[in-house]
């Protein structure tokens, strides 16, 4: 039964993983007023990216084309290593985390570099914005993920989340309040959400994310849209394991839970961009350093 | 079940790293306030001989005092000097919330070495107290603005205040109302003196008295 | 043994051998006499014998004996290994450079210093390792100094000679303080000495460390290694880069050895010192804009990331936690062969580069993987390996640094936790910095257009270049996706080098590779996924017609190359926000008006140590012994009452 629910746990992020954003925009469309795009306007994209041809840069090589690729490849892997909830991931071992982390960081450096193949100077501000975010992200990410370690006494991120019932949280309310508090602005910033990133904005000179993938198109805009939304699964599932304690002996029942939870994450994301505007690029690091701070402060109060 | 001075710590920490973090002095003199509540409560929790008449007046009066009456004095002050920002500290945003991290595992470290030799009371709260007393000292330091100097001020009288509590056994009511005396003093005299810093030099960036030199 | 081989090799190149024999007989002296010299090395590692040999030496307090046991075996194979790639690498390198006759010498120096890292490292007696290790110290000034027409190259020479000599003064103090109470200049005796008198251990700890680390390059005693290994040749950067640094290194493990058991601040000294070294390393890095400058750095960062895998061992044999002591040990030393591999392939790389574009400035690069297809794709693979990123070796070594830092933190030990969180905290940023400098290294340099007219006329360098750093290249990947294989061999090394019995180790060690398996299951499923998506979209790309054309430019009609995000722009919010460590100097003549004609920017990054704390100590020392001038007036008549005081100084102290 567990190795069944860890197979439906991955086909519903690769399956489920486009709906996410169908339901961000929804919300941000209803609460503007709007009755905005489609649920599933996502995968009508993706389809219609796919059956597209594709024009490329005269600047670019090989590397341009090999980066969506990269980062499709890397989303992919990353979800065998993500627990959903109670339910283990496919590919569980110790110390999972450093190859989550490490695949993240394949990911960026590919899309990073397909930016600067362009050789055009927006692509280059977007890298080297995305590099600056990245470099404070990473050592948050890994600090959150060792708070939770230390917290739970395990290496393995399906241990971790395994044992992150009830119990355990009223034990260390603090401890886990707090880091997922870190994950939360972790989410924001990975994903390129408000308030760190603007993912609707058409000025160049205000993207970051966006503008990395600007000229890229057809079946490899297809591949970055997905491995986005996959990308959004994976640190969504981090953060609903954490917050939805419901570990129960049925999976199927934990896998429901889990489901609402992920809806419940798109809705609250929805919430947030439509309620706050983006963070001057100047005060991001400091965002980034709290959050981080955040999971150093309930590690610290663990130890006492 | 967690407990009540557990929340109470994690809460406390939290506006600390606030203080550390936020530039606008309204949202820091809330801050305060929220502070001044929460640790005005620690009498009431943390009590070695049993809930008496004079925990809940000492409670009561904290509360009072640190959580309405000197935020209340401080925003009119903010008001009438019509400063509102504490736009470039010594020592940067991101520096500063590092230095909390630091301090805080300072804190800890030295609770950890002070509990053997204390061996009586429980001492929960021993390091947020240290810990209290670090980040007002630094505020004071590291910040330009006068107002957040007062507000730094404040924070170490909680510290100290917290800090009395917890270990003081069995000791007149004198100790407490000493602390709280000493901080009205002081919220008053610095609330003069800001408004007449003002007037004089039309602003209340303490670097600019460096020009009474000599 | 192999050492006299090599050396008649170099012998062979140097003096009085002009041109076109010199190169060959200097450049199949290294290849032949490193083989010859990795048999027993390979041999020893195999069979965990160690071999040793003792000979009859006429010096006073010195006997020649040497030994090669399973750590030295370990640090030999770089030493040898990149030897041999460097040497294939250097004669196509050399021929371009300089005229034939005066670079043929430097193969005498280049061999010189292989012979000497290799003796340093069998080396068992005190006085034989001094010796080496002068030798050592002194070839590399000669290859820094190859360009001696240039100011910087004899400036940085000189700085080399003068870091390298004040490390080793703390060496001389360490042996003869050892050798005074042993007796003997024995690295036997010199282990008995230490565990009877266990005070002097702390103070021999801590002469080790700034003397080895002062070759290993850790900060503040790294200013040499960014003036040095620019100023050399490419292939003789690599050699220092890759092996010299990691003698350092091994004079660390070999003291540690010789200390026995450890005591707990010495493992949070090495971490302490490893952190440091690491940030600052790839912060000074981030914001160089000479390909070999950022490298330099880089190596000293690398050189933090060993010493923190080493500092969480000891830290682990310290308390008596063997995972700890195990997976830290192993993180390190695999760190030492995983570095000097992808620290060589970069280097030569940027040796190919500097041959193509004449140039190492990476505000003129641009575009060049197009024309040097080998050269970028093994940069690029070079790159990746060093940021850490999976599947390569560089993941390897950091997946067991970041496991043994979760292994430390769900210690119940307070102190022990505390020391795993800021590993891992120390290593994602140090990841996270890397993988913005190599970003920036990589896409500055190879990607994008020219900048400049030298670099757009670049072209491809000779095969004899490129197949050696396509060999180091290839090695990156193997070595990454055979992680559990390695990571269980090096059981022999991590037994040796810190004392366990080599079945306990095993046992540890099985578990890291039972993990490295799954992460490999993991690499297989992105290499499938990547190659399968990789396949979809040319199939539907298929029959379309695929245009190239210009970039989006933002309607703006007459894009230029000098328009893209330069080495600077990309660095400079990071290099900002620590703008406290780094100190970048900028000189900024803003455009003005509203037709602005023309406007400057140019920006500096010396290193913050030699300027605020190495240049005005030796002035300040400087002008205290000038003081002493007045002794040194020129006359002869007072030179000869010096002479005469002491004279009767001494009959006056005898007679008492």
């Amino acid at each position: 039964m567990p190795a069944l629910a860890s197979l439906a746990a991955t086909v519903c992020a690769l399956v489920l993983a486009p709906l996410l954003f169908g339901i961000v925009n929804r919300t941000k469309a209803f609460v503007a007023g709007r009755r905005g795009p489609p649920l599933l306007q996502l995968y009508w994209d993706l389809a219609k990216y796919l059956r597209r041809g594709a024009v490329y840069g005269e600047t670019t090589s090989w590397l341009f084309r090999l980066g969506p690729v990269i980062g499709l490849a890397t989303a992919a892997a990353a979800i065998t290593v993500t627990p959903f909830g109670g339910i283990g991931a496919p590919a569980s071992f110790t110390g999972d985390l450093i190859v989550l982390a490490g695949l993240l960081a394949l990911g960026r450096f590919a899309t990073v570099l397909a930016a600067l193949d362009t050789g055009s100077s927006f692509e280059g501000m977007g890298a080297s914005r995305e590099m600056h975010f990245a470099a404070l992200a990473e050592p948050a990410l890994l600090l959150a993920l060792a708070t939770l370690a230390h917290a739970t006494d395990f290496v393995s991120l399906t241990s971790i989340y395994r044992a992150i019932d009830a119990a355990a949280w009223t034990g260390a309310l603090p401890t886990f309040a707090l880091t997922a508090m870190t994950l939360v602005v972790l989410l924001l910033v990975e994903n390129t959400r408000i308030p760190v990133d603007d993912p609707t904005t058409h000025l160049e000179l205000t993207m970051i994310h966006e503008v990395m993938v600007l000229d890229h198109s057809g079946p490899d805009l297809g591949y970055i849209h997905y491995a986005a939304a996959l990308k959004l699964w994976i640190i969504g599932s981090l953060l609903v394991g954490l917050l939805v304690p419901v570990r129960s002996g049925d999976v199927w029942l934990d896998l429901a839970a889990m489901l609402a939870g992920m809806v419940g994450l798109a809705l609250a994301i929805g919430m947030v961009e439509s309620a706050m505007a983006r963070y001057r690029l100047m005060h991001v690091p400091q965002f980034i350093v709290g959050a981080a701070t955040l999971s150093a402060v309930a590690f610290i109060i663990r130890l006492v | 079940m967690f407990a009540l001075t557990d929340i109470i710590q994690a809460v406390g920490l939290l506006s600390c790293f606030a203080l550390l973090a936020t530039s606008r002095i309204g949202a820091c003199i809330r801050w305060l306030s929220f502070q001044g509540i929460l640790f005005g409560l620690v009498p009431l929790i943390v009590h070695h001989d049993g809930l008496s008449i004079r925990e809940i007046a000492l409670a009561s009066g904290n509360v009072a005092l640190k959580g309405v009456i000197f935020p209340w004095l401080l925003l009119r002050l903010r008001a009438r000097a019509d400063y509102n920002r504490e736009v470039q500290p010594f020592v940067s945003f991101i520096m500063s919330i590092l230095f909390g991290t630091l301090a805080l595992a300072l804190s800890v470290w030295l609770t950890m070495q002070m509990k053997p030799a204390l061996k009586d009371a429980p001492f929960v709260m021993l390091d947020s107290s240290i810990f209290l007393i670090f980040v007002g000292l630094f505020l004071i330091v590291s910040r330009r603005n006068a107002l957040m100097q007062v507000i730094g001020y404040l924070v170490l009288e909680n510290g100290i205040f917290v800090f009395g509590v917890i270990t003081v056994v069995g000791t007149p009511l004198l100790v407490e109302l000493g602390v709280l005396l000493d901080a009205f003093v002081g919220v008053f005299v610095m609330g003069i003196a800001i408004y007449h810093i003002n007037r004089e030099f039309g602003s209340i960036d303490v670097d600019r008295l460096t020009v009474l030199k000599g | 043994m192999a050492i006299l081989l090599l050396l008649l090799g170099g012998a062979g190149a140097a003096v009085g051998l002009p041109s076109r024999i010199g190169h060959r007989v200097g450049q199949a002296g290294a290849v032949i006499g490193s083989a010859i010299g990795l048999i027993p090395a390979i041999r020893v590692l195999a069979v965990e014998v160690p071999e040793g040999m003792f000979g009859v030496w006429h010096m006073p307090g010195g006997a020649l004996h040497l030994q090669i046991d399973v750590v030295s075996a370990f640090f030999l194979i770089p030493v040898f290994g990149l030897s041999i790639v460097t040497a294939l690498y250097g004669r196509s390198y050399l021929l371009v450079s300089k005229s034939e006759s005066e670079s043929a010498v430097s193969w005498f120096h280049l061999n010189v210093l292989t012979a000497s890292m290799a003796l340093v490292i069998v080396a068992r007696d005190g006085l034989l390792f001094l010796l080496a290790w002068e030798i050592m110290a002194l070839s590399p000034f000669f290859l820094v100094i190859f360009d001696d027409r240039k100011e910087s190259a004899r400036h940085a020479a000189w700085t080399y000679l003068a870091a390298t000599h004040l490390g080793t003064a703390f060496l001389l103090v360490m042996f003869v303080v050892l050798g005074g109470l042993a007796g003997t200049s024995n690295f036997d005796a010199y282990g008995a000495v230490l565990r009877d008198h266990p005070p002097l251990a702390s103070a021999i700890f801590l002469l080790a460390l700034i003397g080895f680390g002062a070759k290993a390059g850790v900060v503040p005693a790294h200013v040499w290694l960014p003036e040095a290994h620019p100023a050399a040749p490419s292939h003789a950067s690599a050699l220092m880069s890759g092996a010299m640094i990691k003698v350092g290194i091994y004079g660390i493990v070999r003291m540690l050895m010789m200390l026995g058991p450890p005591q707990a601040w010495w493992g949070w000294a090495l971490i302490a010192v490893g952190a440091t070294s690491g940030v600052l390393g790839v912060l000074f890095a981030l914001a160089q804009h000479d390909l070999k400058r950022l490298l330099a750095y880089h190596s000293v960062e690398n050189i933090g990331i060993i010493l923190l895998g080493i500092g969480v061992g000891v830290l682990g044999l310290a308390t008596g936690q063997p995972p700890l002591a195990v997976i830290g040990f192993a993180a390190g030393l695999l760190h030492v062969v995983n570095h000097c591999i992808f620290k060589g392939l970069l280097f030569l790389g940027a040796g190919a580069v500097q041959h193509a574009a004449h140039t190492l400035d990476l505000e003129e690069l641009g575009g060049l993987i197009k024309p040097m297809r080998w050269t970028g794709t093994a940069f690029l693979i070079g790159s990746a390996a060093i940021v850490g990123l999976p599947p390569l070796n560089g993941f390897v070594s950091e997946f067991l640094l970041f496991a043994s830092g979760f292994l430390a933190v769900t210690h119940p030990l307070a102190a022990i936790a505390t020391a795993g969180l800021i590993v891992i905290v120390v290593m994602g940023l140090i990841s996270g910095l890397a993988a913005a400098c190599f970003a920036k290294a990589f896409g500055i340099v190879f990607l994008g257009s020219p900048r400049s007219t030298e670099g757009a006329a670049a072209h491809e360098v000779a095969r004899p270049m490129i197949a050696p750093m396509v060999f180091l290249a290839a090695l990156c990947v193997l070595i990454g996706l055979a992680a559990p294989a390695v990571v269980a061999a090096s059981a022999g090394v991590v037994a040796a080098a810190t004392g366990m019995r080599v079945g306990a180790v095993g046992d540890e060690l099985a578990m890291a590779s039972g993990a490295l398996t799954g992460a490999v299951i993991v690499f297989a499923i992105l290499i499938v996924v990547g190659a399968l998506a990789w396949a979809f979209r040319a199939r539907l790309l298929a029959g379309v017609a695929v245009p190239r054309r210009p970039v989006w430019g933002c309607g703006y009609r007459f894009p230029s190359p000098r328009m893209q995000y330069t080495a600077s722009s990309f660095a400079q919010p990071l290099v900002t926000l620590f703008h406290l460590f780094i100190r970048t100097r900028e000189a900024l003549v803003p455009p003005k008006g509203y037709f602005p004609a023309a406007s400057s920017y140019s920006s500096d990054s010396g290193d913050p140590f030699l300027h605020l704390l190495f240049a005005p100590t030796f002035r300040w020392f400087d002008r205290m012994v000038s003081r002493l001038n007045v002794i040194q007036h020129g006359h002869i008549h007072v030179y000869v009452l010096y002479v005469a005081l002491t004279l009767v100084a001494l009959l006056i102290w005898e007679s008492f």
